[in-house]
């Protein structure tokens, strides 16, 4: 947040403040979460986020978010299908935990509204940093979601898929999950909707027990209507393995944190992300990771596509702390830009304070092959096709690294779906 | 079934002028090899033969089957029957190679106005033409040329061209980077193709390939010309006697 008052108020400024005066009677806590949330709107009220915050440099949230649409929503259907067949489905609509709880073995589930009604997640709630403005709003209006936790040793057959879906209007969720030392687990976080004008923030807490290994999708396919403001923040333990894939494929203003720790030695974490920019939308991923201690591994690749008047940010910013020796992380980010109009900025940032380690970062932006584009129309496949192929080949190659076939075969799924209204 | 005419062509960017007055006929059921010394033109004859951008056509044509074909593109010239095995094959990362040979296969027989194939017929015809070249089928599982040897990057070339059935085949050095036993397979694979309605041009620098593969006509380029054509003969002098001797009579 700002340090100084801004010297007016924007109009989506005082929407979210009269709406929280409005709303605290219907908000679920204690006294505990109570005074989080009265926290957090402060800091609202100091104003939203503008360009002169360097975490927001590219994404002046105070100029893009003109308008806060009213809590009411439209009517939002049933659970959709899930991205990988057979998973269980978490759904959330218009920003209600809306079905019955799911049995799994090893895995128990409540409902968000509880535990924030038994103050029990109110630690939680914090913001992880001055700058924190999602998390600041969505502290402010959180009213459910879902708390998983998976039992130490329980590998999971089948995938769990967190669905949140909104049609118009406003909503705050909060996903969290624990992930028991040693279990396995893959998750699917799904964020998407239909209709009107939307305000959704998602915040997604992950803790991975020690010797764990989990693999999370988040699968955002907002419609070009919704402003989706989100956070992943995870913690790994010992010997743990995160793998995180993020699939930007919507959204009119989008910024997606990725919030990550390693907090015990042998950690691994690895991101992955896609983006696919089109329309006249914007799309921010930022990554604030913090190699806490020694020994511990990560890997980003970032993927994007950059079509019509479509502008992008991916900022990467790795913190290696003093005692974190034999770090090894390396990041890149990759831009494909197709369009004259469209924009992608990419910032990455190292910041080591151990002496014993190895960090790397790169970054290129390009346009089509136009040798490979010969090859394949040499082959007799049209112009537009031979396009399509390579676009796709673009990104579909850090899809085919998760190396899981059902995996790798949904998102392509999803892929090919943005590719055919989009191509 | 080609024709070329007084061509004249040079590249793009900046403007050399590597085709300077070429003319050529080869026949439907011919063998042609064009030989010549570096820089000659060789690779970039194929290259606007297949209607690569990079190359401009100043003068002359090409005709294929009596029509001009400077108009089409890449693609339009594949589906009527055009290939070109390159020296270099791309290796593309992110595209399977199986998805391509299907794509490639189908979007030229819907230019055709034939139905698509069905999958098992598809992978009936690559598992059977994969196997006369000796290459695994899980190769093909990867993406398109990535981590291919020399050796299996010019046999995928030419399971593409037994898959895609052209009229006209052009191949560009296709036994660079071979060592015998494959130059023997993939020169099998060729001589397959040989019928009364197809014609195939082979570059080559070297008249080793030209043993396997045994051409009807040959001709000698030299600074983007024709300069002596003949039988398989000429070619076996050129191997004696090397270049010089007939870029002399000609100069």
């Amino acid at each position: 947040m700002n340090m100084h008052a801004q010297p007016q108020r924007t109009l989506a400024e005082t929407a979210l403040i009269d709406a929280f005066g409005e709303r605290l009677s219907l908000l679920p806590g204690d006294g505990a979460v109570m005074t989080k949330r009265d926290d957090a709107i402060e800091a609202i009220k100091h104003g939203l986020p503008t360009r002169r915050i360097e975490s927001w440099h590219y994404t002046d949230l105070r100029r893009l978010l003109t308008k806060v649409p009213a809590f009411e929503a439209g009517a939002v259907g049933k659970a959709l299908a899930p991205v990988l067949e057979g998973s269980a489905v978490l759904p959330v609509l218009n920003g209600v935990s809306n079905a019955k709880l799911p049995e799994i073995e090893g895995v128990t589930v409540q409902r968000l509204s509880e535990k924030l009604t038994d103050g029990s997640i109110a630690p939680g709630l914090d913001r992880y940093g001055d700058d924190d403005a999602i998390g600041a709003l969505n502290t402010a209006f959180v009213a459910d979601g879902y708390f998983v936790d998976i039992a130490d040793g329980t590998e999971l057959e089948k995938p769990i898929e967190l669905q949140n879906l909104q049609a118009g209007g406003q909503s705050h969720v909060r996903l969290l999950t624990r992930v028991g030392g040693g279990a396995k687990a893959i998750v699917v976080e799904r964020q998407t909707g239909e209709g009107d004008e939307a305000l959704v923030s998602s915040v997604s807490q992950l803790v991975v027990g020690d010797g764990a290994e989990v693999t999370w999708l988040i699968v955002q396919e907002q419609p070009d209507t919704a402003t989706h403001l989100a956070q992943f923040k995870a913690h790994i333990g010992k010997d743990a393995k995160l793998t995180l894939f993020v699939m930007n494929a919507g959204g009119k203003l989008v910024r997606q944190e990725v919030v990550v720790r390693t907090t015990g030695e042998g950690a691994d974490f690895k991101l992955r992300g896609i983006n696919l920019l089109a329309g006249d939308t914007h799309t921010d991923t930022t990554m604030v990771l913090d190699h806490a201690v020694p020994h511990t591994t990560s890997t980003e690749v970032m993927r994007n596509v950059v079509t019509g008047k479509a502008r992008g940010v991916f900022q990467g910013r790795i913190n290696v702390h003093q005692y974190a020796q034999k770090t090894n992380a390396k990041m890149a980010c990759n831009t494909l830009l197709l369009s004259d109009d469209g924009e992608f900025s990419t910032k990455p940032e190292l910041e080591i304070f151990a002496d014993d380690v190895v960090c790397g970062h790169g970054a290129t932006v390009t346009e089509i092959d136009h040798n490979h584009l010969f090859y394949l129309m040499a082959r007799g496949i049209d112009e537009k096709s031979a396009r399509g192929l390579l676009v796709k080949a673009f990104v579909a190659e850090v899809i085919e690294e998760l190396d899981d076939e059902a995996l790798v075969e949904a998102l392509e799924v999803r892929l090919d779906g943005w590719f055919s209204t989009h191509g | 079934m080609l024709e070329i005419r007084n061509l004249h062509a040079r590249i793009v960017d900046d403007g050399t002028e590597i085709i300077r007055g070429l003319n050529l006929t080869v026949k439907a059921g011919e063998v042609a090899a064009i030989m010549g010394p570096n820089g000659s033109g060789k690779s970039t004859l194929s290259y606007i033969l297949a209607g690569r951008e990079d190359y401009e056509v100043t003068e002359g044509d090409i005709l294929y089957n009596g029509q001009s074909i400077l108009e089409m593109d890449p693609a339009e010239r594949a589906t009527a029957g055009i290939f070109l095995a390159f020296q270099y094959p791309m290796e593309i990362p992110g595209v399977a190679t199986m998805e391509f040979l299907k794509v490639a296969m189908n979007e030229q027989r819907k230019a055709r106005g034939e139905e698509p194939l069905k999958v098992p017929e598809f992978l009936k015809r690559v598992k059977e033409a994969a196997a006369t070249l000796n290459m695994d089928i899980n190769m093909l599982k990867r993406p398109l040329n990535v981590g291919f040897s020399g050796g299996e990057k010019k046999r995928a070339e030419i399971l593409q061209m037994k898959l895609l059935e052209p009229k006209l085949c052009v191949l560009d050095e296709t036994d660079s980077g071979l060592d015998i036993d494959a130059l023997k397979i993939v020169s099998d694979g060729v001589n397959a193709l040989r019928s009364p309605d197809r014609a195939i041009v082979v570059i080559t620098h070297y008249q080793r390939l030209l043993e396997h593969i045994v051409p009807d006509t040959v001709h000698v380029l030299y600074k983007g010309q024709v300069i002596k054509s003949g039988d398989k003969s000429l070619a076996l002098d050129l191997e004696a006697n090397g270049y010089a001797g007939v870029i002399g009579e000609a100069a």
